[in-house]
């Protein structure tokens, strides 16, 4: 980097461009807050938002992070070996969902609180 | 520059030295990785979590207002600080560094703002009686299930440790870009970049934390 580049570095992308990416960002951030109340089962919300999640995300990553434009190189060696070690974290999930039918559950209802004591 | 236009034209030398392989600094290079590392540090936690709910019964009570409200309104805010960090990269990229202070002054306003909104809503939460391992009274009697299962006393465990260590990146960000707003004469536009890195990131991680924590727990009616 000489003193000719450190004066117009090229940074791709238009403020135009950057202002679309922000107004899309916030329509999903509304989209997600219009679903928090919307009746659904837990594990179709838990899809879609992440889903949304991860749109956003890759928005910021490229746009605002600038990766998009940035060497392929650079993409390859941060991005899929962030995904797979995410990914490997799920490997708890199972224990976790186990744990859950471990709890001590009462066969019947439950005994009032206060109805056994003398 | 010779060396870079040599790299362009035979790529197999990139890694026999004398060129940047990756065509970024080595600064920006390490914080990239630093911030590979920090996403797992926050997957780590955010999947913890996730295992914590999916094995206890959890509650979920927040409320639209002032839970949803604020929590919205404060994502706005990091969106638009992300922006305005962008205009001042671009700025700093065209070399007009008065411009691109002024957009990161604009920044750190919106992460300051994130700030008091997350400390106020924070504050709600511990006036309504909830400690990092113990829930409100109300809570425990409303989400205990029929057959007489407690609520998980680790929701404020998670929450305030997920949304703390988040509230703590968005500080040491706004210190971070203080001092780069400060001294921007004397830097270059590669250093202005970085902290724009690191600011989007401190936004990306709110991208999960949101709708994970909050819209995840919002209060439609107990069971």
């Amino acid at each position: 980097m000489n003193a000719h580049a450190d004066e117009h570095e090229h940074f791709a992308g238009s403020n135009k461009l950057f202002t679309s990416i922000w107004i899309w960002l916030v329509l999903l951030t509304m989209v997600e807050i219009v679903l928090a109340y919307r009746p659904m089962a837990i594990h179709i919300m838990l899809t879609i938002l992440l889903g949304l999640s991860i749109i956003k995300a890759a928005l910021i990553v490229a746009y605002f992070m600038h990766l998009k434009f940035e060497r392929l190189s650079l993409i390859l060696t941060i991005v899929p070996m962030l995904v797979v070690c995410i990914c490997l974290l799920f490997v708890f999930f199972p224990d976790s969902f186990r744990s859950q039918d471990l709890r001590y559950k009462f066969k019947e209802t439950p005994p009032e609180p206060a109805a056994e004591s003398h | 520059m010779s060396t870079e236009a040599r790299a362009e034209h035979f790529p197999a030398a990139d890694w026999d030295g004398g060129v940047l392989p990756y065509r970024v600094g080595h600064r920006k290079l390490g914080m990239w990785l630093f911030i590979v590392s920090d996403s797992l540090t926050f997957s780590a936690l955010l999947i913890g979590y996730s295992y914590l709910r999916a094995s206890n019964v959890w509650p979920t009570p927040f409320p639209f207002f002032p839970s949803i409200v604020f929590s919205s309104v404060m994502t706005f805010c990091l969106l638009s600080s992300s922006l305005t960090m962008v205009f001042a990269v671009s700025a700093s990229s065209r070399g007009d560094r008065a411009k691109a202070r002024k957009w990161i002054m604009g920044t750190i306003f919106f992460g300051l703002a994130f700030l008091v909104l997350h400390l106020i809503e924070w504050n709600h939460l511990i006036s309504d009686g909830l400690r990092p391992f113990s829930l409100p009274a109300e809570w425990v009697t409303r989400y205990a299930t029929p057959d007489g299962t407690l609520p998980s006393p680790l929701f404020g465990a998670t929450f305030f440790t997920i949304t703390g260590l988040h509230m703590f990146h968005v500080f040491t960000g706004a210190i971070y870009l203080a001092v780069i707003a400060t001294r921007i004469n004397k830097l270059k536009h590669e250093d202005v970049e970085i902290s724009g890195l690191y600011w989007h990131f401190v936004d990306l991680v709110w991208m999960f934390v949101f709708p994970l924590i909050y819209i995840m727990s919002v209060d439609i009616g107990a069971h």
